[in-house]
């Protein structure tokens, strides 16, 4: 670790600082349905939206109303992505030729899509024609991150109204998150990638000649457009299937900056946004603080590991100064490369500009781990906030009570149905990672696929399973997914990690809403204080770590110790 | 807590004959239909049966290792029997008092009125009958050495009554019909004279049953907080379990076969059981406490709303105030002595046997060391205090004293307001000011002074209420008298705010404005006309010396009737709730260390090189823990004796302190959650040490 890269990891995070609370504002603005800068243009578009589609702005859903619009929207997203999937070698832009996603491969790349994961089973490259790429998978990126927005919206609405039903309109949110956020901020960072010289083209390939004058292809597209939507939208679906170590998706260290920075922006300012939707803007900023303090402790240590190296590399002989290198990018440097690894796992992201399956243990540890977590330092857009709010609830429950006073959150008491479905939701994620993960340990069917054994093989499976239910998306590329085994079992944990989690999620939003909003007094127990984000820190380790210990020792854990014993896998 | 209310139900915390009849009803308890309520605790009893189901199997086929899965077997039954023991010993107090309260419900025969509409004195025509029949509207007659047969107003009559059977107080009350001290209760005695008394209670269900079925925790159900607290267990255990079970197929593949008996004992140390096993144990101990207290609640919801309170509504009256206004200072107009004005005041309220009356005698004998002349050989003429005349006084010889409202002494002494002098008119208005009442004094037609009569704020009051304000909570003084006295005396009792002039209705408007406000409210009150209040309050306390329509509208009845308890009951409520939270916090913690104990144990082999003793992730082993088979079996013991040992701690409670919600947070958090981080490591270690010197493992 060096001082230079600490003070990159801290321009990144003090860029995303300072960008979070104008955007987090401009958000609250947006969503409260309140007149901004671009209200002038976007205003009529939107209009003519609702008046196209029958919606009446106005009329307001009940959390069931609501949830049910996000389930058969969603519904439709997939039919109509898989029929895309299923039929290209049929549809125009398709210069390469591609022939039809195979069905396992089609049902695994559309919920995929569809959940906001973008696990990718395949290489893009290789497997999809422009149009999929475009009308298919590019769509899902902004409608599957609008979706996550409108829910957390949904969420935020609960806790920032007293005695209510409604949480607003779906197909309302879903418009102004896309029209007035997703679509300009994409734009925007789409000019700046391709001025950092990220290609934006419908060519298929080029051909170059390398210095041995052998004839290579390179592979084109409209990469810096979906580049700033994957990375906004925290869907992390690569062009390639290298991802963001690929020269083309990431070419230097301002477009690695810039795809930092977009991964994590839309995230903070949500919660900036549900402290001033909720009246308490320091709310939003305890809330930010308690998922920082996780994330640099996560940079930390994937920047400690990597640059201690691996001991075994030493003793042969290796210079262990650079560290870790294996699967690294010089070009982002260790720094750089550790705080991509946290954040795109804190998130729910899955962009990769390093291969994780080539970190150090410890280091493969952490993102792992952040996954595991739930999905919320600060998350997915959307789902993170949504996440972080159960986490909230429970910290308050268990510990507020210590303060002898019914818990509440702001302001709103928690009960025995916001406990339940919170735990509901909670439950789904041991459920499907160690639940498949455990029939996969032992299924040979789902061994084969295996690049390594021993620990690392385990770590193989279970990051697998981690970044599909956690929504993430990203893989210890060693695991040869494409089977269908693979392909079905990570599809329905993808689907149990985004529905399984957001119907309970709703719920407690719809009893939320109805309750009074009770005042605050000196018997409170404060939630915007250092208190309230060291125990919410607290919670999210022990009651989303505890249960994931056990599996992770027998994963890097146990792989650590056997490196410094001097053996490999 | 007032010490009488304290040794009048006091039982010692550990009674010996309690604790022989709970360890017999721990094992009663172990009965799955009534475990099934404790999701947590239901768990541990299923695997303890699977893990003494694998001890047999190993000890008949001669396979295994039956000592150490007999053992762990044996502990988890602890387990099981340690949690059915905290609750049995908790139960067992209330059960104790019960059993004291049903010895004074003796089957009685009532005197029945044959026409209820009867009101010609205690010779009406009566029909024995059998208390149990007496229905609602019934009237029976009650005379002196009867037993009251049943809850019940007093439609006529008056008689002292001994109410000792539920207030432990001794001392007779006076019941009358009509009026806030109309009710009677059903097993207390009449001493004198007579009543007639409308029955209002159906047969099973009079203030005793019901106070009886409440302290043996017959009618226990979960309360809202309490219910919140068991999903929030069970759904941990739900996430052990797959924790647990998953570890199976996760150690397969690195070819560890984990023993059955290895991942129930993980399972439970692992699941909550400490505050799994405690949950009924404190909230049976909360309502305890209430009633050690003399307070009664008709449910656990009330207690719990109790910690809950943002507002709390006192009467000034008795809570704030002493009930009578005392004098304090005697204003001597000019050209007149202060002892003399002293000497007039103290004669003419010789005779007066209001507390006023008296307190104007205390000042004066004690300010000024006057005694009390012997009056009887002047042979003086005692003019008392009426309501019409409000005046009191004496004529000795030619000396004419009197004293009283000022009206009535200017009009006594033939003076309009403003003829008065000047000192004496800005005297009177000082005192008004200040919520005081002023009383004038005259001689011989002269004015001598005022005396001014002052409500006495109790003593301590004042820092109580700064307590309460530190805790969040909002007193309201809630008061008949004008806005101005009102203030005067709001101002030097500390309260936050007061309500003047106060009718029924306005306290029932203002109960409901602070609950729009989002703010929990807890009042007592006694009178018919505070029913409505009552009813409304989220947490409503009657007196029990209150009328049945006040009883009935409450969710608390104090025996002892004193008001300022209500400071007390909310305690109580935030004391049971901080005990579900911190041994909650400590439970969760307590999990790290387990980890560390019981996971190198069980992975000693895994990826361990041929010829050594023990593999990688036994390095995790920072405890240094004799073996594998002693670090499961000391971690399982652990369990076990942490819930034993916190039973004290779930019946007394966690310790509240009138500090703010984030002092009281960060304290508690230290305790509970860094030390039931810390606690186990410490437990476990000195446990394996014993397992090891015993070769237990």
């Amino acid at each position: 670790m060096t001082l230079i890269g600490w003070l990159q990891i801290g321009l990144v995070l003090g860029l995303v600082l300072v960008t979070a609370r104008p955007l987090g504002l401009y958000m609250a603005a947006v969503f409260e349905g309140r007149r901004t800068w671009l209200s002038p243009v976007l205003g009529p578009l939107e209009h003519g939206f609702y008046a196209l589609a029958g919606v009446k702005a106005d009329k307001e859903q009940s959390w069931l109303g609501y949830t049910l619009a996000v389930l058969v929207f969603s519904a439709l997203g997939f039919a109509s992505l898989y029929a895309i999937l299923r039929c290209q070698a049929y549809l125009p832009l398709n210069p390469q030729g591609f022939d039809n996603v195979p069905p396992d491969l089609a049902f695994n790349t559309a919920i995929s899509f569809l959940t906001n994961t973008n696990w990718q089973a395949y290489s893009g490259e290789t497997t999809m024609s422009h149009l999929t790429q475009m009308a298919g998978l590019a769509v899902h990126n902004f409608l599957s991150a609008a979706t996550g927005i409108a829910l957390a919206l949904a969420v935020t609405r609960a806790f920032a109204r007293a005695s209510a039903s409604t949480l607003g309109n779906f197909w309302v949110d879903l418009t102004r998150t896309t029209l007035y956020v997703l679509i300009p901020l994409s734009i925007v960072v789409a000019i700046l990638f391709v001025a950092s010289g990220v290609p934006q083209t419908l060519l298929a390939s080029v051909d170059a000649t390398t210095l041995d004058g052998a004839k290579q292809t390179i592979a084109m597209g409209p990469m810096a457009s979906q580049e700033a939507i994957k990375q906004l939208g925290t869907n992390g679906g690569g062009f390639f299937n290298a991802n963001a170590a690929h020269p083309f998706e990431n070419p230097n260290a301002f477009s690695n900056v810039l795809q930092i920075w977009s991964m994590l922006v839309i995230s903070s300012a949500l919660i900036i946004a549900f402290g001033k939707m909720v009246g308490s803007e320091r709310q939003g900023w305890a809330l930010l603080t308690s998922v920082g303090v996780i994330l640099i402790a996560g940079v930390a240590i994937v920047y400690w590991s990597e640059t201690a190296g691996n001991p075994i590399l030493t003793s042969l002989g290796l210079d262990p100064s650079a560290g870790n290198l294996e699967g690294k990018e010089i070009r982002f440097g260790q720094a750089l490369s550790a705080l991509y690894v946290a954040v795109t796992t804190g998130l729910s992201c899955g962009a990769v500009n390093a291969m994780h399956d080539s970190l150090t243990p410890l280091g493969g540890l952490v993102p792992m781990f952040l996954i595991q977590l739930g999905e919320v330092l600060p998350g997915g857009v959307g789902s993170g906030l949504y996440g972080l709010i159960v986490f909230a609830i429970l910290s308050v429950f268990i510990a507020g009570l210590m303060v002898g006073r019914t818990p509440e959150f702001l302001g709103k008491k928690i009960e025995a149905r916001e406990i339940k479905l919170a735990m509901l939701a909670v439950l789904i994620l041991p459920l499907a990672i160690l639940g498949f993960a455990a029939v996969a340990a032992v299924l040979p069917a789902a061994l084969t696929s295996l690049a390594n054994n021993g620990p690392h093989g385990l770590s193989e499976i279970l990051y697998a399973y981690s970044s599909a239910t956690g929504n993430n998306g990203s893989a210890f590329a060693g695991l040869s997914a494409a089977t269908p085994w693979w392909n079905t079992t990570l599809g329905i944990a993808m689907v149990m990690g985004r529905f399984g989690y957001v119907v309970p999620v709703m719920a407690i939003a719809g009893s939320i809403v109805t309750k009074k909003k009770a005042a605050a007094s000196a018997g409170t127990f404060p939630t915007d204080r250092a208190l309230f984000i060291g125990l919410l820190v607290g919670v999210i380790l022990i009651v989303g770590g505890l249960q994931f210990f056990p599996a992770l020792a027998l994963g890097p854990i146990v792989e650590h110790f056997l490196m410094l014993s001097g053996k490999t896998f | 807590m007032s010490a009488k209310s304290e040794t009048k139900h006091a039982l010692a915390l550990f009674d010996a004959a309690i604790l022989r009849q709970a360890a017999l009803d721990a094992f009663r308890k172990l009965s799955p239909t009534q475990l099934m309520r404790n999701p947590v605790i239901f768990v541990t009893e299923v695997v303890a049966a699977l893990a003494t189901f694998l001890f047999v199997r190993d000890l008949v086929n001669g396979t295994g290792t039956p000592f150490f899965s007999g053992q762990i077997a044996a502990w988890l039954w602890f387990t099981v029997l340690f949690a059915t023991f905290a609750e049995a010993v908790a139960e067992g107090r209330g059960k104790a008092q019960a059993a004291t309260l049903k010895a004074t419900r003796s089957d009685t025969l009532a005197k029945r009125l044959l026409d209820p509409a009867d009101r010609r004195g205690a010779g009406a025509k009566v029909q024995m009958v059998q208390a149990t029949d007496l229905r609602p509207g019934d009237v029976v007659l009650v005379e002196a050495g009867d037993l009251i047969p049943s809850d019940g107003d007093i439609v006529e009559g008056v008689a002292s009554v001994n109410e000792s059977a539920i207030t432990g107080e001794s001392a007779p009350v006076i019941r009358e019909a009509g009026g806030d001290r109309s009710a009677v209760t059903g097993g207390t005695m009449v001493l004198s004279d007579w009543i007639k008394v409308r029955i209002t209670a159906e047969p099973g269900e009079t203030f005793i049953d019901r106070m009886i079925r409440l302290v043996e925790g017959a009618e226990r159900q979960k309360t809202p907080n309490e219910l919140a607290l068991s999903v929030l267990l069970t759904g941990l255990t739900l996430i052990f379990l797959i924790a647990v079970v998953t570890l199976y197929g996760l150690a397969a593949y690195t070819n560890t076969t984990l023993s059955v008996v290895v991942l129930v004992a993980l399972l439970v140390t692992l699941i909550p059981t400490t505050i799994g096993g405690l949950l009924s144990a404190i909230g049976i101990a909360g309502m305890d406490r209430l009633i050690r207290f003399n307070v009664l609640a008709t449910s656990g919801r009330a207690v719990e709303a109790a910690g809950d309170v943002d507002t709390l509504l006192l009467d000034k009256t008795g809570t704030i105030t002493f009930g009578n206004r005392m004098a304090s200072e005697f204003v001597a107009l000019p050209g007149v002595d202060q002892r003399k004005l002293a000497e007039a005041a103290l004669l003419a309220s010789l005779a007066d046997e209001t507390p006023e009356g008296r307190s104007i005698v205390a000042l004066a004998k004690g300010d000024f060391r006057l005694t009390e002349p012997d009056l009887t050989v002047h042979n003086p003429t005692v003019i008392p205090f009426t309501a019409q005349t409000r005046i009191s006084g004496v004529d000795i010889g030619e000396r004419q004293v009197r004293k009283g409202a000022v009206d009535a002494v200017l009009r006594f002494l033939g003076l309009a307001p403003d003829q008065a002098p000047h000192e004496f008119r800005t005297a009177v208005d000082r005192i008004s000011r200040t919520g005081g009442t002023p009383l004038a004094v005259a001689e011989n037609g002269t004015l001598l002074g005022v005396i001014h009569l002052k409500d006495v704020v109790k003593p301590g009051i004042r820092e109580r209420f700064a307590a309460l304000r530190s805790m969040g909570i909002k007193t309201v003084m809630i008061t008949g008298d004008n806005p101005l006295t009102a203030a005067a005396i709001a101002t030097e009792a500390g309260v936050d705010d007061f309500l003047a002039e106060a009718t029924p209705e306005d306290k029932l408007k203002f109960i409901r404005k602070e609950q729009t406000g989002g703010r929990l409210v807890a009042m007592c009150g006694d009178g018919t006309n505070d029913a409505p209040a009552l009813a409304q309050a989220d947490v409503g306390v009657a007196m029990q010396t209150g009328t049945q329509a006040a009883r009935e509208a409450g969710n608390m009845v104090d025996l002892d009737s004193d008001p300022t308890k209500l400071i007390e009951i909310v305690e109580i409520g935030k004391q049971l709730l901080m005990t579900r939270g911190s041994l909650t916090t400590f439970s969760i913690a307590n999990d790290v260390a387990k980890y560390f104990a019981i996971l190198p144990a069980i992975f000693v082999a895994t990826y361990r090189d041929a010829g050594t003793a023990t593999g990688p992730l036994f390095q995790l082993n920072f405890m240094h823990l004799t073996s594998p088979t002693s670090a499961i079996l000391s971690a399982v013991i652990f369990n076990a004796l942490v819930i034993i040992a916190l039973i004290p701690l779930a019946l007394k409670g966690v310790r509240y302190r009138a500090v703010g919600a984030a002092a009281l947070l960060s304290r508690n958090l230290v305790i509970y959650g860094l030390g039931g981080i810390i606690a186990p490591f410490v437990g476990i270690k000195l446990i394996d040490l014993v397992v090891a010197a015993l070769h237990l493992a």
